[in-house]
This record gives C-alpha cells, sequence and structure tokens, in this order.
C-alpha cells in the first residue's frame, strides 16, 4: 500500500514501514551475537530473582503465600526496560551504521520510522521473552501466560510506556548524536524505583508517592501484586495506567517532531557522531 | 509559471549560520531542468550544507530553497521520492547485503519491479557479482558504487552527489561519469555535483558555481570562466579563486 503525497507528512504508507521492518530483521538474523544477547540478560535477572524468592518463602510465611512476586516483577520489569531498549537499539543502529541521512532524505515519514521501531521493539522482547518465560515455568513453576487477560492488559500498558520512552530517547539522539547514546541504555533505571517494581507503593516516603503514581508502570506493578497475592485483577488500576500513558505517548511524540526540528536547525543529521 | 517553478533547483538569499558563525551566507543560484552543475569550493566553503539544504536536512536560517517547485524542507514531502543523493557523509549498512540493502531503500522510494531495477543497476555499475556479499565486505569503491546504485534506485529527476567518485581508482571513476552521463541523457535528470576533482567537473559539467567562505565567488560555464581567467584548466581557476586572485588580475 502506498499513499498520496501531502506537505504534512502525515499521510502514511505500510509499505515503507515494511520496509524499515525488514532492514531491521536482516540486521537481526545476520548476526547471532545479537540475538543471543536478547535471551541471556532476561534468563539470568528471572533465574537470579527466582533463586531469591525460593530462598526467602522457605523462611518467611508471607513469601510462601506470594509465590512469583519477584519472578512476577522481574518478567514485567523486562518487558518495560526491554521494550524500551529494543526501541532504541534499533534506532541506534542507524547512527551507528551511518545511515540515519539516507532514512531521513528518504520518503520515510517520521511516523513510519516510529512505528516500524515499535514493531521492532516488539519482535525483540518476544525472542526474548519467550524463552524466559518458559524457564520459569520449568524452574520455578510460574507460569506467566497463566495470567491471560491479565498479562495482556500488563503487557499493553509496560510496552507504551516503553515506546513512550524510546520514541523521547530518539529525539534526543537526533538532536544530540551519540553524545545523548547513554540516555537510551540508562534512561529506564530511573523508573526502577520509582515504579515500585519490587515493594508496594506504600513503603516510598508519602511525598514520592504522588510522583510514583504520575508513573504508568507503577499501575502495572501494583495491579500484578494484587493478583498474585490477592487473586483480584484490579481493571481500574489498568485503566489508570492507559490514561496516563495516552498522555505519556503525546507527550514523548510531541518532544521528538520538536527535537527533529531542532536537528534540522542545528544540521545534526547529517553528523551524528558525538 | 514564474522563474523559481520553472527551475529544477532554485535558491534565493539561502543563509545558514551556526551559532552566529554562517556557513552559508546569502548565495542565490537557479538550476534549469536537466542540467548538470558543478559545486566547487575549498574545505568548509559551504557546499555540503546548501547540499543538506537542498536536500531539505538541513533548515535555512533564512532565504529560500525551491526543489521541483516544493519549498525546502517544510514542503520536503511532495519531492522526496523524486530526488536522491549521494554522499560520503552517510554510509549503506555494514552487515546487510548489496541486495537487501538495495530492496530496503527500493521500498523506501515505491519502485516498481524491484528486482529488475536492482539487476539493471547493478549490471550498469558491475555490481552483480557483489549482490549478495555483505555491504561492509566491499572495497571503498565497490561500496561508493553501491551508494550510487542507491541513489539511481528511483530514478531521481534531481539527483546530488557529494564527491561521487572520491574514493574511486581512476578507470572506476571514469567509468562511473560515463555512467552519470548516460543517465542524465537518458533520464533528462538535473544533477548538482560538489567535487575536488577539477577534470571530472570539466567533463560533466555545463556550469559551474565556485563558492569561497559560505559566498559564490562565481558562477559561469566552464569554457567562460577559462576564458575569463585566461587559464587552461579549471584547476587553476579554482587556486586562483581560492587564493582571492579576480579574474582580472589572474588573466594578466
Amino acid at each position: 500500500m502506498s499513499s498520496s503525497v501531502t506537505d504534512t507528512g502525515i499521510d502514511f504508507s505500510f509499505n515503507r514501514v515494511a520496509a524499515m521492518v525488514r532492514r531491521y530483521w536482516y540486521l537481526l538474523r545476520s548476526s547471532w551475537p545479537r540475538i543471543l544477547d536478547l535471551i541471556y540478560w532476561p534468563a539470568v535477572q528471572m533465574l537470579m530473582w527466582g533463586f531469591l524468592q525460593v530462598y526467602v518463602s522457605q523462611n518467611a510465611g508471607f513469601f510462601a503465600q506470594a509465590g512469583g512476586v519477584f519472578i512476577g516483577a522481574v518478567l514485567l520489569w523486562d518487558i518495560l526496560f526491554r521494550g524500551q531498549l529494543g526501541f532504541s537499539i534499533s534506532f541506534l543502529e542507524e547512527m551507528y551504521a551511518r545511515n540515519l541521512g539516507n532514512i531521513m532524505m528518504s520518503p520515510l515519514r517520521p511516523a513510519e520510522f516510529l512505528l516500524a521501531l515499535m514493531i521492532m521493539s516488539l519482535v525483540r522482547l518476544l525472542i526474548g521473552m519467550i524463552p524466559v518465560s518458559l524457564l520459569a515455568i520449568a524452574f520455578f513453576g510460574f507460569n506467566l501466560w497463566a495470567l491471560g487477560l491479565a498479562l495482556a492488559a500488563f503487557f499493553a500498558n509496560l510496552i507504551l510506556t516503553s515506546w513512550s520512552v524510546g520514541i523521547f530517547v530518539a529525539g534526543l539522539l537526533l538532536r544530540n548524536g551519540l553524545g545523548a547514546e547513554s540516555m537510551a541504555w540508562t534512561i529506564m533505571f530511573l523508573f526502577l524505583p520509582l515504579t515500585c517494581v519490587y515493594y508496594p507503593v506504600a513503603i516510598l516516603p508519602e511525598w514520592l508517592q504522588y510522583f510514583a503514581w504520575a508513573l504508568p508502570p507503577t499501575y502495572v506493578f501494583e495491579g500484578m501484586r494484587a493478583l498474585v497475592i490477592d487473586h483480584v485483577f484490579r481493571a481500574d488500576l489498568m485503566a489508570q495506567a492507559l490514561a496516563f500513558n495516552v498522555v505519556l505517548f503525546a507527550a514523548a511524540s510531541f518532544a521528538f517532531m520538536k527535537l527533529l526540528q531542532s536537528a534540522r536547525v542545528q544540521g545534526s543529521l547529517l553528523q551524528t557522531s558525538e | 509559471m514564474d522563474a523559481q517553478n520553472a527551475s529544477a533547483i532554485a535558491v534565493d538569499q539561502l543563509v545558514k549560520r551556526y551559532k552566529g558563525v554562517a556557513a552559508v551566507d546569502g548565495i542565490t543560484f537557479r538550476l534549469a531542468p536537466g542540467t548538470v552543475t558543478g559545486l566547487l569550493g575549498g574545505n568548509g566553503a559551504g557546499k555540503t550544507t546548501t547540499i543538506a539544504m537542498i536536500m531539505g536536512l538541513v533548515t535555512p536560517t533564512s532565504g529560500t530553497v525551491t526543489v521541483l517547485g516544493a519549498d525546502m524542507p517544510r514542503q520536503r514531502y511532495r519531492v522526496l521520492h523524486r530526488m536522491n543523493f549521494e554522499s560520503p557523509y552517510v554510509d549503506m549498512p555494514m552487515r546487510l547485503t548489496v541486495r537487501q540493502n538495495l530492496s530496503v531503500f527500493a521500498q523506501l522510494y515505491a519502485v516498481p519491479d524491484i528486482d529488475a531495477r536492482i539487476a539493471r543497476l547493478a549490471a550498469d555499475l558491475d555490481l552483480t557479482e557483489f549482490l549478495d556479499r555483505p555491504t561492509g565486505k566491499l572495497s571503498a569503491g565497490q561500496k561508493t558504487r553501491v551508494s550510487l546504485a542507491k541513489a539511481l534506485l528511483n530514478k531521481p529527476e534531481v539527483l546530488l552527489l557529494d564527491e561521487p567518485t572520491a574514493s574511486l581508482d581512476p578507470d572506476t571513476a571514469d567509468w562511473v561519469r560515463s555512467h552519470l552521463e548516460r543517465y542524465r541523457a537518458e533520464e533528462g535528470a538535473t544533477v548538482l555535483l560538489a567535487s575536488h576533482n577539477m577534470g571530472e567537473v570539466e567533463r560533466l559539467c555545463e556550469r559551474v558555481i565556485i563558492m569561497k567562505r559560505g559566498r559564490i565567488e562565481d558562477d559561469d560555464t566552464p569554457d567562460r570562466l577559462l576564458s575569463r581567467y585566461g587559464r587552461e584548466t579549471l584547476e587553476e581557476v579554482f587556486l586562483d579563486v581560492a587564493r582571492g586572485r579576480r579574474h582580472n588580475e589572474a588573466a594578466q
């Protein structure tokens, strides 16, 4: 499918999105270390937290009842973290390859570029998460897939947040070149303490809880604990997360367009080094 | 139709400043459709910045650029599918094979019958035997030919070339020039060529724009430039301009 041409760049071609996805797929399959990298670190994380949970649950009644809280948390955190990383790494590959000028000079629209990166983020995430979730069943009897509809709600909210962060980082990279590369690798760790991945929001000082509740993943992790510990699916938390995600995604897309505009003014689209 | 819209490329009072320093300082020129123009100038003369503004990659500080009637960069999506470029500042992804790279870009440019187009370009640019080799495994000259193949994929009406033969041996460079001449003759494309190779410019270009410190120092046909400066070659004319000798001084 192709599109008519307008000034705005709003018109959209799935054909161009498919071209970009094909480009990233060729790259991914050409390099086995890239594929291995998608699996090994999530697997290491899951095993470490899983064994810790087994140890703690043998010594504390609460954790004996709340089996899977840590493993569930680490698997959901990986969706958030790996989702953003998958998005950002595909974008960084264009900078490493000095291919950004070719892409920005092509008829590819920014929205098409971003959609291709989102699709690749999903592909990379699934390559990593499917084997790791199967390992969680084999080692700890924790079946992520048994969460069913709740998992779909958790996943949708987390991946939306990860894309929003990825879009913002891509804008920073366009504007500042590879000097902003470290943001791609570390920005999500800002979310780690604030979104209360491994503990309830109530643990935070009261003033910090306001910040925590402004972040969509906080609702997901609270929802996961409600499901695993109390066996209650909190649809209200998921709806609130979605509302915050819509705002975050819109803000990130706006920031990306502004940063792209600024990159054109600064002349940084051709010179993407530091 | 006014002169601006009748031109393939129209640049009017174009200025680009970076932190107060003018990289391009008020240049004006128009390129007629189907012409080949050389853009000459020393390092830092403003050639690449000018080409980047024509491509819509850089927003001018002031002035206008119109390509095929579209105001750049504001209306770039009207015309990007009708233009293309080759530049030493960008590469093709190294891990992808030549065929993969070309087919991805062909799809981005909505090229019809992609396989046939790639086969034709590969034959024209002597790339057939390298099509299934990773681009990163090619020699510098072969990579340049792949970049040129990418630039010609969509049969662009406007082709911007920044040092297209810089890393090629004389034989291959000559062969690429012949291909560019043939392409222009067959497709009637407008070509703007930035180069340090004066022989290349003399051979390919019917007009030469010489830039220095962001301004146009001279703009004429190669023959008239040679005659005005009283020189035998464009290289001598280039040196006169670069060293600040006016054409009347140089001719004495």
